[in-house]
């Protein structure tokens, strides 16, 4: 097993390196925490987040990779909300869309609901589930090098690639995005599209 | 299996998803469904996703109709069960939702324990805000489907067609 | 797309032979064809078969691992219903419960519904799964020699046990299994707490 390194890297930092040079991205992100963080970073037209749907991040992503096939998707989780999906990843694996990317920020809690701890703080290796899974590209990151590292692979490699990114626990303050779903579906598609 | 043959409708159905724009089609297996699947399996234009559990598909297609897909939802009733709280995401963004869900546990039903799912499948459907329409007999199927399309892609709904135990047939419990 | 690997192993020889001596172990099986493999092989008190809540088998079992501590609980289920609930994998790799082993008869395929390929065969790899999610002692059977050689681990490693045993993607003919879930609940709960419980 070997000793598992400390925990070091800062959520809201980890997500603005990701977003800094996004260019034409396509943004899933998933309810609670990994939401907030993505509208600290900058509210944007090609952000969808989900408020709700706990599970349904990464799946949300694959059908958006489908219809978008010459896009780039990234969908941004945290690992509570991956457990309960997290047969979606056999799901991604099968269909093995190039487009996607999944970006777990696993802080090992539940953190809108008073930081319970989550099966990751326990043993339970998500990027080991998603290799078994059949995801190809997998891998764990827990420094700023390793990050760095990482960032090309959700923008650049072969997917579904997926990229768990262990996240201290400590507190940030909530940012708020639009939560009116017609309103982010509307925009969203929109400038995607060209129509509504 | 004494299960009826469901090519005849199948044909149709498919043909109406078609025409209907469907590109993704995301199914958890059934019986009575199996043609349909192997349809979409086949076709060159869907894209078939092939899911472990029913909650997944509805993720799915509300990614599709944000990247600009139409699609449709294949299950059984007791899937049903497992997308509930799934729905909620549909219904808060006004996604259109078509899901085509054969009945177990109500004509002819040899198993017990699939009686309570089936039998509340329409109710729960219809608590969590979609519109249900029900197929009875093979030859309404086609055209049931093809309204239901039209109000969940025109009319901007979530929008379910319970096609009947009766017209998908039963199974036997001991062959 | 599709794995064409060539399975020799019977699912119902498979099962029986895993149940030959299965002493005081409890067994809970998946929907669909190991319902039938596990009642064929004897009708035990301590059986427990779900012939509905596709995804709920371990959990089931996990729950009696829980109550009866001194007892081996097996599960005996399918790819595509363990597929259907495969988060439950993590949540018995965070508790460990020393006396559950879980036996996946997988032959790609979803039998009971037409036989449509399920994740399987088509790269997923459960025991990587079970391996990730914590499970120590894990086990992939393709052969005779393999099976003859996990037998006394399914019993006797320290749980949570993990197996999948390859199989053809044949169903076996079904039998008239016991399905009133009321009968069948009561008669396991008697036979494994005792008369009365």
């Amino acid at each position: 097993m070997g000793i598992k390194p400390k925990i070091v890297l800062d959520r809201r930092t980890v997500v603005k390196e990701i977003l800094k040079d996004r260019g034409d991205l396509l943004l899933v992100t998933g309810l609670g925490a990994p939401t907030w963080d993505a509208a600290a970073v900058g509210d944007h037209i090609n952000n969808f987040y989900l408020w709700g749907a706990m599970g349904g991040a990464a799946l949300t992503g694959l059908g958006l990779a489908l219809a978008q096939p010459n896009r780039r998707i990234l969908v941004i989780t945290g690992d509570g909300e991956m457990l309960m999906g997290v047969g979606g990843l056999a799901t991604i694996s099968v269909k093995k869309t190039p487009n996607l990317a999944i970006c777990i920020l696993d802080n090992q809690r539940y953190g809108e609901t008073g930081m319970q701890e989550t099966h990751t703080q326990h043993g339970v290796d998500l990027s080991k589930m998603a290799s078994g899974a059949g995801i190809k590209n997998t891998s764990i990151v827990y420094t700023k090098n390793e990050l760095k590292k990482a960032i090309p692979i959700l923008y650049e490699e072969t997917g579904p690639v997926f990229v768990n990114v262990k996240v201290t626990d400590k507190p940030v303050p909530m940012t708020l995005p639009p939560r009116d779903g017609p309103l982010l579906k509307h925009r969203f598609r929109e400038n995607l599209l060209g129509h509504i | 299996m004494a299960v009826k043959k469901k090519t005849s409708w199948s044909n149709a159905v498919f043909k109406i998803l078609k025409e209907n724009n469907i590109k993704q089609i995301a199914y958890v297996p059934d019986a009575g469904h199996t043609s349909l699947i192997q349809k979409a399996i086949e076709d060159n234009i869907v894209n078939p996703v092939s899911l472990t559990s029913e909650q997944e598909g509805i993720a799915v297609l509300s990614g599709a109709w944000l990247g600009g897909d139409a699609g449709a939802l294949l299950l059984q009733s007791s899937g049903v069960g497992n997308i509930i709280n799934m729905l909620g995401m549909v219904n808060e963004c006004r996604f259109p939702l078509l899901m085509l869900v054969t009945m177990r546990g109500e004509w002819g039903e040899f198993n017990p324990w699939q009686v309570p799912m089936g039998q509340a499948t329409q109710v729960v459907l219809e608590a969590s805000g979609v519109i249900v329409h029900r197929a009875e007999e093979p030859q309404d199927i086609a055209e049931t489907v093809e309204a239901a399309a039209k109000l969940a892609f025109e009319g901007g709904r979530m929008v379910a067609v319970l096609i009947g135990q009766r017209v998908v047939g039963f199974k036997d419990w001991a062959k | 797309m599709t794995q064409k690997l060539k399975f020799s192993l019977q699912r119902r020889q498979v099962v029986h032979q895993i149940l030959e001596n299965r002493g005081d172990a409890a067994v809970v099986t998946g929907i669909g064809n190991a319902v039938h493999d596990v009642a064929s092989a004897n009708d035990d008190a301590k059986n427990m078969y779900l012939a509905g809540v596709m995804g709920g088998a371990c959990m089931v079992a996990f729950g009696i691992a829980l109550a009866q501590p001194g007892r081996r609980i097996l599960v005996i289920t399918g790819d595509g219903e363990l597929l259907a609930g495969i988060g439950s994998l993590a949540t018995i790799g965070v508790e460990q419960p020393k006396n559950l082993s879980i036996i996946v008869i997988d032959n790609q395929a979803y039998g009971a519904t037409g036989n449509q390929h399920t994740h399987t065969g088509r790269g997923v790899d459960l025991v990587g799964i079970a391996k990730a999610s914590n499970f120590k002692n894990t086990a992939l059977i393709t052969n005779k020699k393999e099976l003859q050689a996990q037998i006394p681990n399914i019993y006797q490693k320290p749980g949570p046990y993990f197996a999948v045993v390859k199989v053809v993607s044949k169903s076996s003919p079904r039998i008239n299994a016991p399905k009133d879930g009321t009968y069948v609940s009561r008669r396991f709960r008697s036979a494994v707490a005792g008369e009365g419980a």
